[in-house]
């Protein structure tokens, strides 16, 4: 696969292909000449030969593993990387199915199994069953399930499919967030629920579909719907009872957003009393995005919380004029109080659903000389961010991959640098937009090793057409007033796992693929890197060179995310959720009809020959050396 | 001559439009109407009747007006939002074979009218009956169940699909006659 261009996909347009291809060309040089000035100071500090051993994460917010999987991200920093090595490099050709188990839904699996002692626990899409598999008994039998029997309804307000990116455990329970809005605490032992807590309302469009964090006693959710004008928050529920502690709004007044005497953000831009309110056309803050439903992460030395936000609505910019804070950008927040500290906005007045909710990987390294506590973040709008996670201060800011509608990041002001060739609006037709809506990278977390000082990401590569429309808001109906239609982006491979310097600012290696790479993704010290494909192959490559080591072809495509652990019998295995689906699966999942370019948010348009290549089913797939 | 042509244009404007379909510009019915209970499957113990047609649903059915308006409310009630321009989304393709609730236009306008338990919300009590009918007439024609004389026709926006007017009957797509 390494280095091979895939030939254009049936169905799509090879001129269009072509002239994203000379879009880029002409952009890239724009692009490097803008990073190049923009980043000069900081180029010569990154031309030093990198020091690998000197990027890790906060031995903190990154214990020592055990060989369980507790959480999705592994750990508080969330480096999605296992110190065990049974499996490695040299051995993972040997790998063969330990057990395999239907969750029985046909819907895309983007959950993380998790495994605790001798338990495996697996969460579904809607209707989020949880299922614990007894790991000490041959085949993995059933130990009990637990079924929430959420609203079927909830189905006709999730934007892109019905998924779940799964659970947590903390203190003996199993936390999980329904597709309908509930949050349930489970005793992970007997499966018996402990307390439901409803904190979402279906009938004005919101959902969850996050996977929960368990931070000093609290249970950390937000929402989803910022595609149906669903007001943003993150709420921290009591992990004993489950009530309500604190909820952080993404727009509206200060003290909804929990904003006070400690925010201290690091640009001018995000200064200003109620910029949540006064950087929004009247009322339009109260429908206007900034969910949170992707990744958040915990440093226990600040006791800080980083998460992002998403997306403004609706998609047409016309319709709310202003930077529309708090959307599209990351909170930094006192764990026990959800008190902001800081913000930094990666899209103000975002143009192209660029959700700013992506995994934010918290590392401590050298920056010019001087040890730095950063956060990386692969962002949806294709750059890959450096922050100082004390302050919001962004390092560095460095495209990941075909990039034209903003053309770098101003380091003094910390603005996007929007194109204004891009930009979209009512009647307009914009064309070859790179990323598309669904970004460079969306939800689909990257991984790090220490060992190698790479971070693995699983990413799209694709570009789109947008014509903004009238929309009308009717709550709990979707607003998004924009036609939008993808096609692949340049080389024509519509995926990309890539393997990046985090010292050097540039990438070490790059698999292309057929499809975009939807899963997430895992590294081991063995020097391994596990990802799977929308066709259905879960694939181990080296951690170092990229080399396909092994590849197993999975019942349907593979959009989840694989964990790895030491099983009850002392050796390591491998699980991950087959089942394709998403927003990229949709086609498949939702039977959708690729003879309309705008279906699924245009994402059909990209994906006309997923049909062909996978059907839908949820299979659980674990692997062990024979 | 130019006299009598220009006498004659105006009378064959007059003939042509004696010809013209009966446009209902100003819907009366409000919200409420239209209750008549509409059967979801084929199948009834006994054998199958002949289901009960509403009187509303020939006036609409294939009345290009009618659709041209259940185009334009097609987006305005945000159904573009989860069906897209009929490839469908977060709810099921409109323009495929595949219906869940009957492909009727009694059977789409009680949808519309009642929802769906998977996701289908309710419109019966936010929009008014007949606009109801309009846009079951043009979700008609998405799947190609409309004559092409009255379909609508290419948008001014950007190329989405085929016109509806040119997408072929999907029940009979991709099958030999």
């Amino acid at each position: 696969m390494k280095g091979t261009l895939h030939p254009a996909p049936a169905g799509v347009d090879a001129a269009q292909g072509a002239r994203a291809l000379a879009i880029w060309n002409s952009f890239r040089t724009c692009i490097f000449s803008v990073m190049l000035l923009a980043c000069g100071p900081f180029l010569s500090g990154a031309s030093e030969p990198p020091s690998a051993a000197a990027i890790a994460p906060p031995a903190t917010a990154a214990p020592p593993d055990d060989g369980q999987w507790t959480m999705p991200a592994k750990n508080y920093a969330s480096t999605r990387f296992s110190e065990l090595t049974e499996i490695n490099e040299g051995n993972v050709k040997n790998l063969q199915v330990a057990f395999t188990f239907s969750t029985g839904v046909n819907k895309g699996q983007e959950a993380a199994p998790l495994v605790v002692g001798n338990i495996m626990y697996i969460v579904t899409p809607f209707p989020n069953i949880i299922y614990a598999l007894d790991l000490s008994r041959p085949g993995a039998p059933m130990k009990w399930k637990y079924e929430p029997n959420p609203e079927p309804a909830a189905q006709g307000v999730a934007c892109c499919d019905v998924v779940n990116r799964g659970a947590a455990f903390a203190d003996g329970r199993i936390f999980f967030n329904t597709l309908d809005g509930h949050t349930i605490a489970l005793d992970a032992n007997t499966g018996k629920p402990i307390w439901n807590a409803h904190i979402g309302n279906i009938n004005i469009g919101e959902t969850i579909t996050m996977a929960p964090l368990v931070v000093k006693g609290k249970v950390l959710v937000g929402n989803s719907g910022g595609e149906m004008g669903v007001r943003g928050w993150v709420k921290a529920l009591d992990a004993g009872d489950g009530h309500v502690v604190w909820t952080a709004y993404g727009t509206g007044p200060d003290k909804d957003v929990l904003i006070g005497p400690d925010f201290k953000p690091h640009y001018d831009m995000d200064k200003g009393t109620d910029l949540g309110v006064t950087t929004w056309p009247p009322e339009a803050w109260k429908i206007g995005g900034g969910n949170m439903w992707g990744w958040i992460s915990y440093d226990p030395d600040l006791n800080l919380i980083f998460h992002g936000t998403g997306n403004p609505g609706p998609w047409n910019p016309d319709l709310r004029p202003g930077d529309n804070k708090w959307t599209s950008g990351i909170f930094a927040r006192d764990a026990d109080t959800g008190a902001a500290k800081w913000f930094y906005q990666w899209s103000p007045h975002d143009l192209h659903d660029y959700d700013g909710i992506n995994e934010q990987i918290l590392l401590d390294m050298t920056w010019q000389g001087k040890p730095r506590k950063v956060l990386v973040r692969p962002e949806r709008n294709g750059y890959l961010y450096i922050l100082d996670r004390t302050t919001g201060e962004v390092l560095s800011a460095t495209a990941y991959g075909p990039v034209n509608s903003s053309k770098g990041v101003d380091l003094k002001t910390g603005r996007l640098i929007a194109n204004p060739d891009k930009r979209t609006g009512t009647g307009k037709v914009v064309r070859d937009i790179c990323p598309t809506a669904s970004g460079l990278k969306d939800w689909q977390p990257s991984a790090f090793s220490p060992k190698t000082g790479l971070l693995y990401i699983p990413h799209n590569n694709l570009c789109m057409d947008e014509e903004g429309v009238e929309v009308n808001y009717i709550a709990g109906t979707p607003y998004v007033g924009m036609n939008v239609r993808m096609i692949p982006g340049p080389g024509g491979n519509r995926g990309a796992f890539t393997a990046w310097d985090v010292a050097a600012a540039k990438p070490a290696w790059v698999l292309k693929e057929n499809f975009p790479v939807w899963s997430g993704t895992v590294v081991t010290a063995g020097d391994v890197a596990f990802y799977g494909t929308m066709e259905g192959w879960f694939k181990a490559v080296s951690a170092r060179t990229g080399d396909l080591l092994w590849q197993f072809k999975t019942s349907s495509g593979i959009i989840g995310q694989p964990i790895t652990y030491r099983g009850p019998d002392g050796h390591q295995y491998v699980a991950i959720l087959s089942g394709v689906g998403g927003w990229a699966g949709a086609i498949v999942s939702g039977d959708l009809d690729p003879r309309d370019a705008t279906a699924a948010l245009g994402f059909v348009n990209a994906m006309k020959d997923l049909k062909n290549a996978t059907t839908a089913g949820g299979t659980l797939y674990v692997f062990r050396l024979p | 001559m130019r006299q009598a042509l220009a006498m004659l244009l105006p009378l064959t404007l007059a003939l042509v439009a004696c010809q013209r379909e009966e446009r209902d510009t100003r819907p009366q019915s409000a919200l409420g109407s239209g209750e008549q209970p509409t059967p979801v499957t084929t199948l009834e113990p006994g054998g199958q009747r002949p289901s009960p047609t509403d009187n509303k649903a020939a006036s609409f059915e294939a009345n290009a007006f009618h659709m041209s308006e259940g185009k334009r409310l097609f987006s305005w009630f945000n159904c573009s939002g989860c069906h897209a321009n009929g490839g469908g989304g977060m709810g099921p393709a409109l323009m495929d074979e595949k219906w869940l609730y009957g492909s009727s236009i009694e059977s789409i306008h009680a949808t519309i009218r009642d929802g769906r338990p998977n996701g289908m919300p309710s419109f019966g009590q936010k929009i008014p009956d007949d606009q109801m009918w309009e846009l079951a007439a043009y979700v008609r024609a998405l799947g190609g169940n409309a004559p092409s004389s009255a379909a609508p026709q290419r948008n001014d926006d950007m190329m989405v699909h085929p016109s509806e007017n040119r997408l072929p009957d999907a029940a009979t797509l991709g099958k030999s006659p």
